[in-house]
């Protein structure tokens, strides 16, 4: 057991911080009035974000240099994200691309796949959204209807995602598609890399909860899917058997998505606010509460990645995770919006924060299901 | 960056609860209740080691630290091991008192001391230090409480004692120590009362299905399940930080027996509604789990006063 950063480790975060420090305020410098990266205006501010993050290495500091990475461990991301968060940078317009689709392509690609793709994921320029859910798949994912229609030399996709994140904004897609008709289920499902551009597929923004265009509906309608439409084979994983794929897709959303630095950063955000605002007794013990159990997290990960070095599975305890820190997110946000009192309704970020927060129960699989997952999986409760 | 426990650790732990498996069951903290405990599943802790692990090998015991024997408090609280383990291990142990089984008032409210009517040996405050006194040297009025297995007494020194420690900053070492030990037993109990849950909602058929598949329990064990993965690690982190004297260590054990203290009281709460009515009776074993947990939650500070020490730490 040893809690001691090596020097290395603590000379990245050093040298992380001062980048940071002086890139987030040449940026802001550069775009004005910063937005939300879920409006049209603020996605096209922080794709010049991602591209500074890019150009020194920053983007995805845990992947081989090969792709666009800083050939670092687990250790550096949570190092990064640590330092991220802390320096008030914006969200991760490219999210969903980094954190969601490389792992599977890690996990389940080809060589040429990960020579092809990981680069221009790395460097911002495929963004890529989530076709997981449609409108009668949301938490049960192997409901899915899409269908993938395979004909000569590629797909034929047909159906509708929505509640697609940030996919107003995007140039790609990745998502489950039914391509054996006669399946049902979990089964006969593929995992397809698609190019929003193509004919057939329209996208329409719609309004979030916190405001923005942040989420899109995306129709499919004939749309033909040639088979290297993204430069290399559009499967990921193998045909009818995309389940597996975005079920290892899962465990990393809902397990790694939301780093520890995050919780740790809005624990100091509220502390400063106590400290301009104050508040009573109650309200004291309150943020002591939420520091410990945002701390319980940052303690818990560092086990976690332990663990994940060791070569154990993170598998369903994953859902652990996903419940507490989408939980400690609203509780975090709650306590904001107390100690702002009247003000509370002010446009803001807290406000803000809030309504995003309110999201975290629902996204990645609904915090109910993971319960459920709990309760079966590590539990071993029958069914 | 390492976190989490080594083989070494492992195999203490392993130790421990093969040997509080068979000379703890509920049995022998049922038969607690009424008699003085059976001396049994102590003398099999001394003679593994687990009441020496922090004393230097040099003086015969193992020369371990914290993180060491924490993971063995945890099974002691996962048996309900009615005797004095945390005080005579972590929080005597490191001042020099080793050998005699050690009751204290360091953690209780006022003359409260906790197997009173069994320690061989006193650990009292006095003044603004700590004496110890012999079972004789001392008035011992046994009370009435709700976990009988605690037989808890007043305890008023007769004599002088002797001084085991008169520097108050080694007064409150003790005492972060008493919480980080009360925190793991808590863990324990949690897992306990969990375990025995998840085999009874398994086994127990209403509407013609084990209860353990309908979603309201599952989601009840669930939560129970949760609290204890985030509390364990921040135990675990209390050990280390009293083990290498970071300057984080009291607010570490506040920090460790709060969420230890909530889990066992979500794991308690969820563990009898899951149970009914049979967790309900005093035949069912669930009770000398869920009263021992109360005790902890409230002795060595309340939640509230580790949450205001925790406050005044994060400067808030």
């Amino acid at each position: 057991m040893d809690l001691n950063w090596s020097d290395t480790q603590a000379a990245t975060r050093r040298e992380l911080r001062g980048w940071l420090e002086q890139n987030l305020a040449e940026w802001r410098a550069e775009i004005g009035a910063e937005r939300s990266g879920d409006t049209r205006e603020g996605f096209a501010q922080q794709l010049l974000w991602e591209r500074r993050l890019f150009e020194a290495g920053w983007s995805a500091v845990a992947w081989p240099e090969a792709y666009g990475g800083r050939d670092g461990t687990l250790w550096d991301w949570l190092i990064f994200e640590e330092e991220y968060w802390r320096a008030g940078a914006p969200q991760r317009v490219t999210q969903n691309g980094i954190q969601i689709l490389a792992p599977s392509i890690f996990e389940h690609g080809t060589q040429h796949q990960k020579d092809r793709l990981l680069p221009r994921i790395a460097a911002a320029e495929d963004l890529w959204c989530q076709g997981w859910s449609e409108p009668n798949a949301g938490s049960d994912l192997a409901g899915v209807s899409s269908r993938a229609l395979r004909v000569d030399g590629g797909w034929v996709l047909d159906g509708q995602k929505t509640w697609t994140t940030r996919g107003a904004f995007s140039t790609h897609l990745f998502g489950l598609f039914r391509s054996d008709p006669d399946s049902e289920r979990h089964r006969g499902l593929t995992y397809l890399l698609v190019p929003l551009d193509l004919d057939g597929i329209t996208v329409r923004g719609f309004g979030r909860l916190d405001g923005d265009e942040g989420f899109a509906e995306v129709f499919l309608t004939e749309a033909f899917l040639a088979d290297d439409a993204v430069g290399t084979s559009v499967v990921l994983g193998e045909a009818d058997r995309g389940w597996s794929v975005a079920v290892s897709a899962a465990s990393t959303e809902r397990g790694l998505l939301r780093s520890p630095g995050r919780y740790q950063a809005t624990v100091a955000g509220l502390l400063d606010l106590w400290a301009e605002r104050g508040g009573d007794a109650a309200l004291r013990r309150r943020i002591a509460a939420a520091w410990m159990l945002a701390d319980a997290y940052r303690l818990q990960t560092l086990q976690t990645v332990t663990a994940l070095l060791d070569g154990v599975d993170l598998g369903s305890g994953a859902s652990l995770a996903k419940v507490w820190w989408s939980e400690l997110d609203i509780e975090l946000h709650e306590i904001a919006l107390d100690l702002l009192g009247a003000d509370a309704e002010l446009e803001g970020p807290w406000s803000k924060g809030h309504m995003f927060a309110l999201a975290g129960p629902i996204y990645a699989g609904t915090n109910e299901v993971q319960r459920n997952i709990v309760a079966e999986r590590v539990l071993g409760l029958p069914r | 960056m390492r976190f989490g426990l080594d083989d070494d650790r492992e195999a203490l732990r392993s130790t421990a609860r093969d040997l509080l498996d068979e000379l703890c069951p509920p049995a022998a903290v049922r038969a607690a209740w009424t008699a003085v405990p059976d001396p049994a599943p102590w003398q099999a802790l001394a003679a593994a080691g687990a009441l020496a692990v922090l004393v230097p090998e040099a003086d015969g015991g193992l020369g371990l630290d914290e993180t060491y024997l924490v993971p063995v408090l945890e099974e002691a609280g996962r048996a309900a091991l009615p005797h004095p383990l945390t005080e005579t291990a972590l929080v005597a142990a490191p001042l020099g008192v080793a050998g005699p089984m050690v009751a204290t008032d360091l953690g209780g409210a006022g003359s409260l001391v906790a197997s009173a009517t069994f320690a061989e040996a006193f650990l009292l405050v006095s003044g603004r230090g700590l004496r110890l006194y012999e079972p004789h040297e001392a008035e011992i009025e046994p009370v009435e409480t709700v976990d009988a297995s605690r037989h808890c007494g007043r305890v008023r020194p007769r004599t002088a004692g002797e001084a085991v420690a008169e520097d108050p900053d080694a007064v409150a070492a003790a005492f972060d120590r008493g919480v980080l030990g009360t925190a793991a037993e808590l863990l324990g109990l949690s897992r306990a009362m969990l375990e025995l849950t998840v085999g009874y909602a398994a086994q127990r058929h209403q509407f013609g299905k084990p209860i353990g598949s309908f979603q309201a329990v599952k989601h009840h064990l669930a939560n129970a399940r949760l609290e204890i993965e985030f509390a364990a690690p921040a135990v675990l982190y209390a050990a280390y930080a009293i083990a290498h004297g970071q300057p984080d260590a009291s607010r570490s054990v506040s920090q460790a027996k709060w969420l230890a203290g909530r889990a066992a009281a979500v794991a308690g709460r969820e563990a009898l509604q899951c149970h009914g009515a049979i967790g309900y009776t005093t035949e069912h074993d669930l009770h000398l789990y869920l009263k021992r947990s109360w005790a902890l939650a409230r002795a060595w500070g309340s939640a509230d006063f580790h949450a205001d020490r925790v406050a005044a730490s994060i400067s808030a």
